[in-house]
């Protein structure tokens, strides 16, 4: 099994290692392969998009948890100039399962808080696998805050697997600081765009998930509580995952229609990972077009329009 | 066990010792705490707090607001709310007939219940969560109606008091749920904007999503004695952190120690103690509109 690929996209594994051997017998036999090799390449190309045509609920689930997936530093890196991470939330310590800071998107000065599960096993654990601690809600809260004062737009990237339950974070009191947030990205006086760029679990994506504007990227996921933890629930089993995956709707096509989500951001072929800078040059267009129109409507346009929209979810009509 | 218990923490649930349910319905209740046999009436008279040894029992939305408001001028408020299934949920049952049981057994339509009415005499808005309907938990009609009793109180600029007893978000209308959390974040904040108070108290239980927004953005926040409030159960803590809690863990008590809340209120006490609270921060407003009225 290559790990490279989810149990689904192993067919294409396969595929792609034939490529692979093929390619080094070429390199050492004198032989015309390249027909052959171009002929797989493009058996393999049509197979990745038959297979990601059909996703179940479940496998998206698979690909927003992908381990290659890009996380919000690769974003960052590739979307904004000027960066500088701002850290601590002034009362408590610095929660790296939240980044945050001031950079410039397409010249313009933005601010920008993502949560980063980390890549190598040291920095999962330093970065608490993107489960934040009221300190990591706090320090959002308190970049808001100042992007506020200052006049810059708000651009969040949710990817977590929820707030972290533990004791410390109950002691500080994680549940008033992701209601705070809540309630001030309700009516901060700047622009909001908020987008899932992978897995946005529960009250912990929330928490940096209140805005104008909310995107998903084609194969994210958004739940109010894990399908496995919803399993278990139900069904006393974790191996029903996918059964309440597809019973919660936890892809944006769904969300989309329920009026939650306002736009999905497709994804390279396979998957944000298989292409992570066509993933960045996408997702960059779009937070440019949208900070343009919501740059463009008068604040107290914007304010009465989020708050409209917050009191409407859930209304059949919307 | 039903699926709804198992929602709630292990350490919550009051479950069914072996030979401790020979207790004869009706004229009898025993006290889930200290096991005394308590004698109903009685009981009720001492607002269902157990009179050995005070612990405070759940009671139902509606005997909480029956207990809170004058008994003159209660108007039930947003009652034309009702659930509708839109992700035609299904598991093992289906959502709508699970709705239906809740019903059938609470004779509530979903698991909040507000009203307008007054406390000593002064006008307010309260809401209490049923948790006996579906764990109390919030999904698209405890957030609307929620907000509808929040806008009421803004537009009058009367006090909002609530009483919270809840799993959290209802899992089975999914993000809708979630959805409810930042609703009624924001209809919060508008309150507070505009100086109208708001009073949360926390009953046993409080977790998840409700205590992650609404239970604890309190002008003042508080609770009753012994109640469990916090964001992740305790068992999910204990499976995550793979160590016993320590004693008293995320109590009223613990809550007041940690900052989190700022007074515990007993529940006979509650009447007062909120009519005086609401007294003093509405004080000035009223006096206010008093002298604009030329009284």
């Amino acid at each position: 099994m290559n790990f490279n690929f989810l149990e689904f996209e192993q067919p294409i594994a396969e595929l792609e290692s034939k490529i692979k051997e093929l390619q080094h017998v070429g390199d050492d036999v004198d032989l015309n392969i390249a027909d052959e090799v171009a002929r797989l390449r493009e058996k393999s190309r049509s197979l990745t998009e038959s297979i990601y045509s059909n996703l179940t609920p479940w496998q998206v689930v698979q690909v927003a948890r992908h381990p290659q997936r890009p996380y919000s530093k690769d974003y960052i890196e590739r979307i904004f100039t000027d960066w500088d991470e701002l850290h601590g939330d002034r009362h408590f310590g610095d929660d790296k399962a939240i980044i945050s800071g001031i950079a410039r998107l397409n010249g313009k000065p933005v601010a920008v808080i993502g949560e980063e599960k980390g890549r190598s096993v040291n920095e999962k654990v330093a970065r608490n696998f993107g489960m934040p601690k009221p300190e990591g809600y706090r320090k959002a809260l308190r970049i808001m805050q100042m992007a506020e004062r200052f006049k810059l737009p708000v651009l969040t990237l949710i990817d977590t697997p929820g707030a972290y339950p533990g004791i410390d974070s109950e002691e500080r009191g994680i549940s008033e600081a992701i209601a705070q947030n809540l309630a001030v990205m309700s009516r901060l006086r700047t622009p909001i765009i908020c987008t899932v760029i992978g897995e946005g679990s529960s009250g912990g994506a929330l928490a940096i998930g209140v805005g104008d504007q909310l995107n998903m990227l084609q194969y994210s996921t958004y739940f109010v509580i894990s399908p496995e933890g919803c399993a278990n629930i139900i069904w006393k089993t974790v191996e029903k995952a996918p059964l309440a995956a597809e019973a919660m709707g936890v892809t944006s096509s769904v969300l989309e229609e329920l009026g939650i989500v306002d736009e999905t951001i497709p994804e390279p072929l396979g998957g944000a990972h298989r292409d992570p800078d066509a993933m960045a040059a996408r997702l960059k267009e779009r937070l440019g077009d949208q900070l343009e129109r919501l740059t463009s409507t008068p604040i107290d346009e914007l304010l009465e329009k989020r708050y409209q929209r917050l009191m409407s979810y859930g209304n059949i009509a919307s | 066990m039903s699926w709804l218990e198992k929602i709630v923490p292990s350490v919550i649930r009051t479950e069914r010792r072996a030979g401790a349910s020979k207790v004869p319905e009706g004229v009898w209740k025993k006290c889930v705490k200290c096991d005394a046999m308590l004698y109903r009436p009685e009981l009720e008279r001492n607002l269902d707090v157990c009179p050995k040894c005070d612990h405070h029992m759940r009671i139902g939305a509606r005997r909480r607001l029956d207990i809170f408001l004058d008994e003159d001028g209660r108007e039930e408020l947003a009652t034309d709310v009702v659930p509708v299934d839109r992700l035609k949920f299904k598991d093992v049952k289906k959502y709508k007939d699970r709705l239906t049981q809740a019903q059938k057994a609470t004779g509530e339509k979903d698991a909040l219940i507000a009203m307008r009415g007054t406390l000593e005499g002064k006008p307010l808005v309260a809401v209490a969560f049923e948790f006996a309907f579906h764990g109390g938990s919030m999904g698209y009609v405890v957030g609307e109606r929620f907000t509808r009793a929040a806008r009421l109180a803004l537009e009058e600029r009367i006090p909002l008091v609530c009483f919270s007893a809840t799993g959290g978000a209802r899992m089975q209308e999914a993000l809708i749920s979630l959805m409810q959390m930042a609703k009624t974040s924001a209809v919060l904040e508008k309150m507070k904007m505009a100086g109208v108070p708001y009073i949360s108290v926390m009953t046993d239980p409080v977790y998840g999503g409700v205590s992650a927004s609404l239970a604890l953005l309190g002008d003042i926040n508080a609770a009753e004695p012994g109640a469990r409030a916090g964001f992740a159960g305790p068992n999910i803590i204990e499976q995550t952190i793979r160590q016993k809690l320590p004693k008293g863990f995320q109590r009223s008590e613990f809550l007041l120690e940690h900052g989190a809340i700022d007074m515990i209120i007993h529940r006979k006490e509650m009447r007062a103690t909120i009519a005086r609270l609401l007294g003093k921060l509405t004080e000035a407003e009223s006096k206010a509109s008093d002298s604009a009225l030329g009284i």
